[in-house]
């Protein structure tokens, strides 16, 4: 069975830049559109990179604002300044 | 010269260990009584880390941008007659269900985790649950909020905080909580924490508010979202909660292990109402609810427990049971509502061609073998003017308090059914997760308060189950309940659609 890291996002202007800055540096991430909501998820890992976001929204981005945004999450979570990142062991 | 700024590990720090101190005239057994008596052992509480790192002023301006967003929709909502644009006044009975099974739980929450928070000795983890004590708080609100609106154009939402107390199936939810706020601390996160945010509520709060959206009901799903984004963090306060404990003490191993058993069993029978919202209570579907379980408990629970496993820790008992039952209990529940409309705040009805297809479709295994027939014959009861209600009391598990309506797992036509003899009295349940929970613990569940026995016993006033809806439940018979079709609430809508404008008349 497979460890599929996971996170959704609500369908509005700023996560659609988020999940452009994950799609980038996640290739392996598999996007799910359903209504009101932008689910992700992937094997293993997913990264969230400020410096990425930063470049998709044209803005200074604080990796916690994602909070404000998020809807759900599965994985064991790492966050810094820098990155946000959900993995399995 | 300007004072550095912190990085953000540092800032953590300061604003969760720092505000902590060393007793000097206590010793923090007597601080923190309840951290040992059930067994588990802490050496360090300063392995403890929150992964988000929140500290209470990102706290505050986060929280209140989610509130801000929040209030904006819901007045958007309100101003714009946002309730007449839904897909059928039949979505609203599944809100009704939400609103007065789930506010009251959110109240719940809060105080489990305002006595919590107390009683850790760890810094960070009193830190933690303060800030999910508010957060809930915040939830219990939101869903007022919302429910005010539905309370002046909708039927059955008058009254939830005394339904909760009181109300057969509310007991369910009801008893829920409280079997987990009258555990130990640790216990209390276990189940809260864990097995029900981080396993169960995606469940709750991720599809069947999508769901929401789908059907037009724009306030729903943004307050769901709202509490869902802070669940995010809830759900990695219960899986670092577990780790933490896991890795403090061996010892903790087989107790965590028990606990994750019960409360996993526990959720999953409370979820079963969750599963015929989704499958029979909104007109336009997303996925169904073994979809949904697919989804959210066996892929993402699966990951989850494979990666528990290097603690000692093996997937929750009678995990395989949810297997078979995900193609069974939205439609068992449906039964039990349908039978019982009479008796509960909101209207139930049977299902249309389309919506019998559908389930045919997303249970090709059971449901046209099992379900369909009954609700054939049930129609037909229907509409020769015999709609069926049943006059009797059901029995109730004397643990999840469910009406004892699920089957075998490995029978699915033989009604499922344990019993033990405990102090010379007999106790039911509807399954074996529920038996084993009773006689672990079989001294905590005999006090459980059944609202038939308790009804049989005269305690909930009158002479008759008309009389304890109408009196003791503050329900009233026909506008409240009974069947969709031609009730008060039907005909309103069908109003409200006639007195549209034709340019603004979609429907048909």
């Amino acid at each position: 069975m497979t460890s599929l890291v996971y996170i959704a996002f609500q369908d509005n202007d700023n996560a659609r830049y988020i999940v452009d800055a994950i799609v980038q540096d996640n290739p392996h991430a598999v996007v799910q559109h359903q209504p009101a909501m932008i689910r992700v998820q992937a094997e293993q890992r997913l990264e969230i990179n400020r410096a990425t976001v930063e470049e998709k929204l044209g803005r200074e981005w604080d990796v916690q604002e994602m909070l404000i945004d998020v809807i759900t999450l599965g994985g064991n979570v790492e966050e810094d300044e820098d990155r946000f990142a959900l993995h399995w062991n | 010269m300007a004072a550095k700024r912190l990085n953000q590990k540092d800032k953590y720090r300061c604003l969760t260990r720092d505000l902590a101190w060393e007793p000097s005239y206590q010793t923090k057994e007597d601080i923190y009584p309840y951290e040992r008596f059930e067994g588990i052992k802490i050496t360090d509480w300063d392995k403890w880390e929150d992964p988000f790192r929140l500290t209470m002023d990102a706290y505050w301006k986060y929280q209140a941008e989610k509130e801000k967003k929040l209030y904006a929709i819901f007045d958007a909502f309100a101003q714009n007659n946002g309730h007449t644009n839904l897909s059928d006044a039949r979505y609203v009975n599944a809100l009704k269900l939400f609103l007065s099974g789930v506010t009251p739980l959110e109240y719940q929450a809060y105080q489990g985790f305002a006595r919590v928070g107390r009683h850790f000795g760890g810094a960070g983890a009193r830190v933690a649950c303060q800030m999910q004590a508010i957060d809930e708080l915040r939830h219990v609100q939101t869903q007022i909020h919302a429910m005010s609106h539905y309370n002046k154009h909708f039927n059955g939402l008058h009254d939830f905080a005394h339904m909760h107390d009181r109300v057969w199936f509310l007991s369910v939810p009801k008893s829920f909580f409280e079997d987990a706020r009258t555990a130990g601390p640790f216990e209390f996160l276990t189940a809260i924490s864990f097995s029900f945010e981080y396993v169960l509520t995606n469940l709750l709060f991720v599809p069947f508010m999508s769901g929401a959206a789908y059907n037009g009901d724009m306030a729903t799903v943004t307050f769901g979202f709202s509490a869902q984004s802070d669940e995010a963090r809830h759900m990695t306060l219960g899986l670092e909660v577990i780790k933490f404990l896991l890795e403090q003490h061996e010892d903790n191993v087989p107790i965590i292990q028990r606990w994750i058993d019960k409360w996993f069993w526990r959720g999953y029978r409370l979820l079963t109402l969750v599963g015929m919202m989704m499958d029979y209570m909104l007109p336009n579907k997303v996925m169904s609810w073994a979809e949904a379980w697919e989804v959210y408990y066996e892929q993402a629970g699966g990951a989850l427990f494979k990666d528990l496993e290097r603690y000692g820790i093996r997937p929750p008992k009678y995990v395989e049971q949810t297997t078979i039952g995900k193609e069974h209990i939205s439609h068992q529940a449906w039964s039990i509502f349908y039978q019982y409309s009479q008796a509960t705040n909101f209207h139930t009805w049977m299902p249309t061609d389309e919506e019998l297809d559908w389930l045919s479709a997303k249970y090709p295994d059971t449901f046209d073998r099992i379900y369909r027939p009954r609700y054939e014959h049930w129609r037909e009861m229907q509409a020769r003017g015999e709609r069926f209600y049943n006059p009797t009391l059901p029995m109730l598990c004397q643990v999840c308090q469910i009406p004892l309506s699920f089957t075998e797992p490995d029978a699915d036509t033989t009604l499922s059914h344990r019993s033990v003899l405990h102090a010379g009295e007999r106790f039911h349940f509807c399954s074996d997760g529920c038996c084993d929970i009773f006689q672990y613990e079989p001294d905590k569940y005999v006090q459980a308060w059944l609202p038939v026995h308790q009804i049989l016993q005269g305690n909930c006033g009158g002479g008759d189950v008309e009389a304890v809806v109408r009196d003791y439940y503050n329900i009233a018979a026909g506008f409240d309940n009974f069947d969709y079709q031609g009730s008060p609430e039907h005909q309103r809508w069908q109003q409200w659609q006639g007195d549209r404008p034709a340019d603004f008349n979609t429907a048909g």
